[in-house]
């Protein structure tokens, strides 16, 4: 048992760190935010020089092969510096190809390089966080398929490359068997994307399919037989944000710590105040425990055991989900009226932990998929 | 980052497990599963069976007849007694005044005393806690005077300890007394080993709110103890108290013990019907079960990470107070939700089935009969120890520095 990083993570984690604070710092980040495409195409050059973008790819297609362990090590980084490029969504797009990883070396590689950005396109608008849920269409006509539908809230749908798109072949709506994937090209005849920002300085989009024209090639996996996969991915993606936003709520935690050394009311710094102190106490429990989960779930993030990924998983969304809650709101709450201020930093730490579980499920949506496990009810 | 235990700690596991299979007897494995009150032959008769194998001081270097284990291994000990329903080791000779004695103890006291703990022929209680000084514990008051005579060198005792913790059995007390009155509250405070057969010392019972005789009053009227039996040095208690308490601190998360009883809390509720179906499969309970299943997972792995960063036998540090906080807030959520769990079944207080003297509670539900004054008892889980407040309070100091 082990719970130190490897020489490689510090590196990369002090690396990453200096590049945050030097090219993405706030007022940088702020400027992105504002721009027309609310992502920077200079900034995603810089993470692309890291070797960021080949992190997850695999080594025979020029990527580095990461671990969990590696991906929790980026994704602390890149929460403290409240990234808002697409790159979990490229990451959970090459997650997805690598289940046919032959078939899309090229988009791998192109990944791999920086050329390539990618979205997953999940969630409709009955679907909540039911990926299973599938209303989109998709049915053949010769060598081709073509797609019929809607996609909703799809995490930088607008500034991918290329989408993958679940879309049912068979079965009811609701049904687990009957999905298939697709690469689809962000510029295919019949799609168009309404883009909008989000309100933690992301961006979404809707996705409209209107005889959406692919090849046979752009399916990923068997026909009808990708459940699997995007229960595999959803994991995966849960645990990047899990490990997210810990580096989010420990930003936060020092932030706050360092506001109450500081600030002062009644003579004295407000952190001398006990009931206040307390309070600080409780946000530290939560980020610790909080991170253990986390780790917990980057650990199993890629285990073919379903189970056990599925009850670390929605155990880690669980924990993490609370403390993303309490840990934002105390921080506001600890700050004062200045914390409302869209100026201040932690006010936009806020706002991403806000969002945590918007789009991979809540809590209660965790807590369910936790209790409905075979393993709750008949342990060992 | 690997968060799977390596071969050598599976193997360590798979020989812990078969004994505790062959040793731990089923009576008392029953008791303790089943919330039964433990009486001081089942303490002894578990202590006996781990002495004999050399494994009743996990924490103790070998020179001293302990186990030496790493951390690691001390954990994978605990969490397989605690899930087989293992009584714990009564910890004031073990894991208090052991490690002190090794620390500040002359080689008298050590030769005397460490033999005796590991094979319990002395039971040991803590004389901390005065009736004036809770959490606040060098306020204590407790006196001991030293005077020479004919007779020679002893103390003279006078005051009174309170919550002390199965003095009824004990046969020794280790004490904090104030020799000196002049300076700071924490300096004039020593450390004595006081028999408890001492002519002048008397033990009055508390009764707590579940009617269970767990902790005691003692009191010191002249009590003569001999000059040898101080520890160290005289005024130099506050230290090797403060020495004690980072110690007793170890395994605070009681990680193993949770994991049991959230084991037993899911079969408990399986077992009790509700509506056309049971407890645990109404979604409100469920969640309540969930939410803190998912605490435990997150202690678990935090505990570990504290324990795993204690490469050598150093002090623990200020982290575990986060295990204390967390580790019994979780104890008491269990609690809480077995008495929800069995409902109206949670009404009776059958005293004669939780002290053994009859086999079946009156009721018939002999899961559901103790637990209502388990829950009652463990509301102390968060006052003992140093409070959860204090707790916060070194956390504040030691990691936030605030």
């Amino acid at each position: 048992m082990d719970f130190t990083s490897t020489e490689e993570q510090t590196q990369l984690s002090e690396t990453l760190g200096r590049w945050t604070d030097k090219e993405y710092g706030f007022e940088r980040r702020r400027d992105i935010i504002g721009s027309l495409d609310g992502v920077s195409a200079q900034a995603w050059a810089g993470l692309s020089d890291l070797g960021l973008l080949a992190l997850p790819v695999p080594e025979a297609l020029d990527g580095f092969g990461a671990s969990g362990a590696d991906m929790f090590v980026v994704m602390q980084a890149l929460g403290k510096a409240l990234l808002v490029e697409p790159y979990m969504a490229t990451v959970c797009g090459v997650e997805f190809l690598k289940h046919d990883e032959g078939r899309f070396a090229d988009l791998l590689g192109g990944a791999a390089a920086g050329t390539v950005r990618l979205a997953c396109a999940m969630g409709e608008e009955q679907s909540r966080f039911d990926r299973f849920d599938v209303a989109t269409t998709v049915r053949t006509d010769g060598d081709q398929h073509v797609l019929n539908g809607r996609k909703t809230v799809v995490i930088h749908g607008a500034q991918a490359d290329h989408l993958i798109v679940s879309a049912r072949v068979t079965g009811d709506r609701r049904d687990h068997e009957g999905i298939s994937l697709f690469v689809v090209p962000g510029n295919a005849n019949g799609l168009s994307r309404t883009d909008y920002r989000t309100i933690d300085g992301m961006r979404a989009a809707d996705v409209d399919l209107a005889n959406v024209r692919v090849p046979d090639a752009a399916r990923i996996g068997a026909s009808g037989e990708a459940w699997p996969i995007i229960d595999a991915v959803s994991d995966y993606s849960c645990a990047l944000i899990c490990a997210e936003a810990v580096g989010i709520m420990q930003a936060v935690m020092e932030t706050t710590l360092d506001y109450l050394k500081t600030r002062r009311q009644f003579d004295q710094p407000i952190g001398a105040f006990q009931s206040l102190q307390h309070r600080m106490a409780d946000i530290f429990i939560e980020v610790e425990q909080a991170r253990s989960m986390a780790m917990l779930a980057a650990s199993v993030s890629k285990s073919e055991d379903a189970a056990k990924r599925r009850h670390a998983v929605s155990g880690a969304m669980i924990r993490v989900g609370q403390a993303a809650r309490r840990v934002g709101e105390e921080a506001i709450q600890l700050h004062g009226g200045i914390g409302m201020t869209n100026e201040m930093k932690v006010a936009h730490y806020f706002k991403r932990l806000t969002t945590f579980g918007a789009v991979d499920g809540d809590v209660d949506y965790h807590v369910t998929r936790f209790t409905s496990q075979p393993g709750f009810c008949y342990p060992d | 980052m690997n968060l799977e235990y390596d071969a050598q700690e599976l193997e360590f596991r798979s020989e812990v497990r078969s004994f505790i299979d062959l040793n731990l007897p089923d009576d008392l494995r029953a008791k303790v599963l089943n919330h039964k009150r433990l009486s001081r032959e089942d303490y002894r008769k578990w202590h006996t069976i781990l002495h004999r194998r050399g494994w009743v001081a996990p924490n103790w270097p070998r020179e001293y007849g302990g186990a030496a284990w790493t951390p690691v291994q001390r954990h994978i000990w605990e969490e397989e007694t605690t899930r087989a329903g293992a009584p714990n080791i009564i910890s004031f000779g073990i894991n208090m005044i052991g490690p002190v004695l090794m620390e500040f103890g002359n080689a008298a006291q050590k030769d005397y005393y460490l033999p005796r703990i590991l094979s319990c022929e002395d039971w040991w209680c803590q004389g901390y806690s005065e009736p004036g000084a809770g959490s606040d514990l060098a306020s204590l008051k407790t006196s001991a005077k030293r005077v020479e005579d004919e007779s020679g060198a002893y103390y003279l005792v006078n005051g009174q300890k309170t919550w002390t913790t199965l003095a009824q059995h004990a046969d020794m007390i280790f004490c904090l007394v104030r020799t000196d009155n002049s300076g700071r509250k924490q300096q004039g405070i020593s450390f004595l080993l006081i028999d408890m057969r001492s002519p002048g010392i008397t033990v009055r019972p508390i009764i707590t709110l579940d009617e269970d005789h767990e902790v005691n009053e003692v009191f010191f009227d002249d009590v003569r103890v001999p000059a040898e039996n101080l520890v160290g040095e005289e005024n130099r208690g506050w230290t090797y108290a403060k020495y004690l308490l980072s110690h007793e601190r170890s395994n605070v998360a009681e990680v193993g013990r949770s994991k049991r009883e959230l084991a037993f809390l899911k079969r408990l509720a399986m077992a009790t019907p509700s509506g056309d179906g049971s407890v645990l499969e109404d979604p409100l309970f469920a969640r309540k079960v969930a939410l803190l299943e998912a605490e435990l997972m997150a202690l678990e792995i935090t505990n570990l990470r504290v324990v795993s960063a204690d490469h050598g036998n150093s002090e623990p540090g200020p982290e575990v107070s986060m295990l204390k906080i967390v580790g019994t807030e979780v104890q008491q959520r269990l609690t809480e939700l077995m008495v929800e769990a069995v409902g109206p079944y949670g009404l009776p207080l059958d005293v004669d089935f939780l002290e053994g003297r009859r086999e079946a509670s009156v009721t018939g539900h002999d899961a559901a009969a103790p637990l209502t004054a388990h829950y009652l008892n463990f509301r102390k889980a968060s006052i003992y120890g140093g409070s959860n407040e204090i707790q916060k309070n070194i956390i504040n100091r030691m990691i936030l520095g605030l």
